[in-house]
């Protein structure tokens, strides 16, 4: 078990390593980044000032060796833009995008769950295939769109919520369901195959057999065994298409949160900025499939078991 | 399939209508009529694309007031045609998502042969790389490559191109494992066959299946990554139009003119959905078990 969690953990620091090293050169490789950002306007000595200033005079060894230890040390550069530190300009970004994400998880949960147990229990009827066909739609229709229906619908032709801003309950209403729409599509698919499979096997035959009501048979029985499957699935898909979510429906909604500033960031090119942020993304999605796996090893008796 | 299957290749065969019901026979219509109106949109557009026109600006769809016949869908800000740069949007659109997902499929696949072939230390790099760009969110890295090397078309159809080649690799490295157990590979062996020989032979026509599957379900996540990149503005870059940024570029004038974006939308929203369920319908017909995503 030990030896499993070790290797785990040894494969996710591995993975940080080579998304750092990546992003680091293939930001550095692509020309010197201060190129383009700054323009016509300088002299030469001012150029080779804002270059040193920046730390971009160093050979490319010694500005990665620099950067990592910079990780390590809290120190992330500066950006171009804001000329200030990159973490400060990224950490008051973290809040509203959390915020957002556990909204946009709690529904996630609430519906697909009871969703996807439907559409397994009434398989056959009109109900689960409504429910499937319910759920491709919501595959097929990408984060920008629902959003920019739900606002020509809901903002300018109800006047029911507002657009932009993250102040108040309103506001959290059409960037949770915006976000949430493939995470639900993706969940109830997945919560639908997972009861399938397990209704379909011996125990819940027996649990039928010794006369217990069906709603016991499917809820206490079929989606407690579900579960285990269906949470690690939450860990692994939503961390990765939430990240992706949240990074268009911000921008849509000027949500003051980490995906609209990475988006700004990559318009602009403030490359420490971009840099950071995708890092700071990847790592958080990384740590949360880690975690899960741990859990999921952890809660499983036969991953238990195949660990020793 | 028994111990002693057939080597002899599958022919690709142009796929019969079992399985069909009427959502799914929509779906293949819609897709084959989206298809035809990108491919003949120079023929069927009534206007030029990037044909402006300051005296009928911002006209609504035929049927509506103010509309300005000939403009079947409105006009934009510009005055620009909205059926045409629809079409022509469905079409870069479409061949963009075409480019992306062949170029996936030939690094994935070729990724995922070697690593089925090979084992050792090629095997745990790429499944390695497998890995990592399934850790990573993609928009991320798309977000960065286009902000390094700008968005022309080359670059986006290659970033395209990288969003999916992982799970060919995946599926392609399952498959030849499967297959180079099997006795017809094992005695094309032993008779001497050479490595390349076997993977032209004996592999590559019984990997056609699944990699079609595939094809057909990534198709669908590029179509949206395409327009997600292009909405943001980072993608395909004015005046060409596609889905995705007319609807970007559309959003400032919803208020008043909110067909400018809901053409485009729909049209996103119908491409997927049609796309997602002919792939579903080939999964289910191919009955290759992949791995629900």
């Amino acid at each position: 078990m030990t030896l499993v969690i070790l290797r785990l953990l040894a494969k996710t620091a591995l993975t940080l390593l080579a998304i750092v090293t990546a992003t680091f050169f293939a930001t550095r490789l692509s020309g010197s980044p201060m190129e383009t950002f700054l323009g016509e306007g300088l002299t030469a000595e001012q150029r080779t000032q804002m270059i040193a200033y920046f730390g971009l005079d160093l050979p490319i060894w010694d500005q990665y060796l620099a950067y990592l230890r910079g990780l390590f040390e809290g120190d992330f550069g500066l950006s171009f833009v804001e000329r200030r530190p990159v973490a400060d300009v990224v950490a008051e970004r973290i809040w509203p995008s959390v915020q957002l994400l556990l909204a946009a998880v709690a529904l996630t949960v609430a519906v697909s769950i009871p969703l996807g147990v439907i559409a397994a229990v009434w398989r056959k009827s009109w109900v689960g295939s409504a429910v499937l066909a319910l759920a491709f739609v919501g595959y097929a229709a990408p984060a920008f769109v629902l959003a920019i229906f739900m606002i020509l619908v809901f903002s300018y032709t109800l006047n029911w919520l507002p657009v932009v801003g993250s102040s108040t309950p309103l506001h959290f209403i059409m960037p949770t369901i915006a976000m949430s729409g493939v995470l639900i599509a993706a969940l109830t698919r997945f919560t639908r195959n997972a009861m399938l499979d397990v209704l379909g096997q011996d125990f819940i035959r027996t649990a039928r057999a010794k006369g217990l009501s069906e709603a016991a048979v499917v809820l206490r029985h079929g989606l407690r065994a579900a579960s285990v499957t269906v949470l690690s699935v939450i860990g692994l898909q939503v961390a990765g298409l939430a990240a992706a979510g949240s990074v268009v429906v911000e921008t849509i909604f000027s949500w003051p949160g980490i995906g609209q500033l990475l988006v700004n960031a990559a318009i602009v090119r403030d490359y420490p900025v971009l840099q950071f942020g995708v890092i700071a993304v990847s790592f958080a999605v990384v740590v949360v499939n880690t975690l899960t796996d741990i859990a999921y090893s952890l809660a499983d008796p036969r991953l238990r078991l195949a660990g020793n | 399939m028994t111990a002693y299957a057939d080597p002899a290749p599958r022919r690709l065969r142009l796929p019969r209508l079992e399985g069909a019901d009427p959502i799914r026979l929509i779906a293949l219509a819609v897709a084959v009529l989206l298809v035809a109106a990108a491919i003949l949109a120079p023929l069927v557009a009534p206007y030029d694309p990037l044909g402006q026109s300051l005296i009928s600006r911002l006209r609504p769809p035929v049927g509506f007031e103010r509309a300005s016949p000939g403009h079947w869908l409105g006009t934009d800000e510009l005055g620009r045609d909205v059926l045409s740069r629809a079409l022509y949007g469905l079409r870069l659109t479409l061949a963009l998502a075409g480019g992306g997902a062949l170029i996936g499929l030939l690094i994935g696949g070729t990724m995922g042969l070697v690593a089925g072939l090979r084992r050792g230390w090629v095997e745990d790099l790429i499944m390695g790389l497998v890995d990592l760009q399934i850790a990573v969110p993609f928009t991320l890295i798309a977000l960065l490559i286009l902000a390094l090397a700008g968005s022309s078309l080359e670059v986006l159809v290659l970033v395209l191109g990288i969003a999916g080649w992982e799970q060919y690799a995946r599926i392609v490295r399952a498959e030849t494992r499967r297959l180079a157990a099997q006795p017809f590979v094992e005695s094309a062996r032993a008779a001497g066959a050479s490595g390349g020989y076997i993977a032209r032979r004996h592999l590559l026509p019984n990997l056609v299946s699944p990699l079609v599957v595939q094809f057909t379900l990534a198709l669908s996540n590029i179509v949206i990554l395409e327009s997600t990149l292009s909405f943001l503005g980072l993608g395909v870059q004015p005046p060409h139009p596609s889905l995705g940024s007319m609807v970007g570029l559309g959003r400032d004038y919803m208020p008043s003119a909110p067909w400018i974006v809901a053409v485009p939308a729909l049209l996103i929203v119908l491409l997927t959905f049609a796309v997602q369920i002919l792939g579903d319908w080939l999964r289910d017909r191919a009955d290759v078990r992949l791995r629900e995503r």
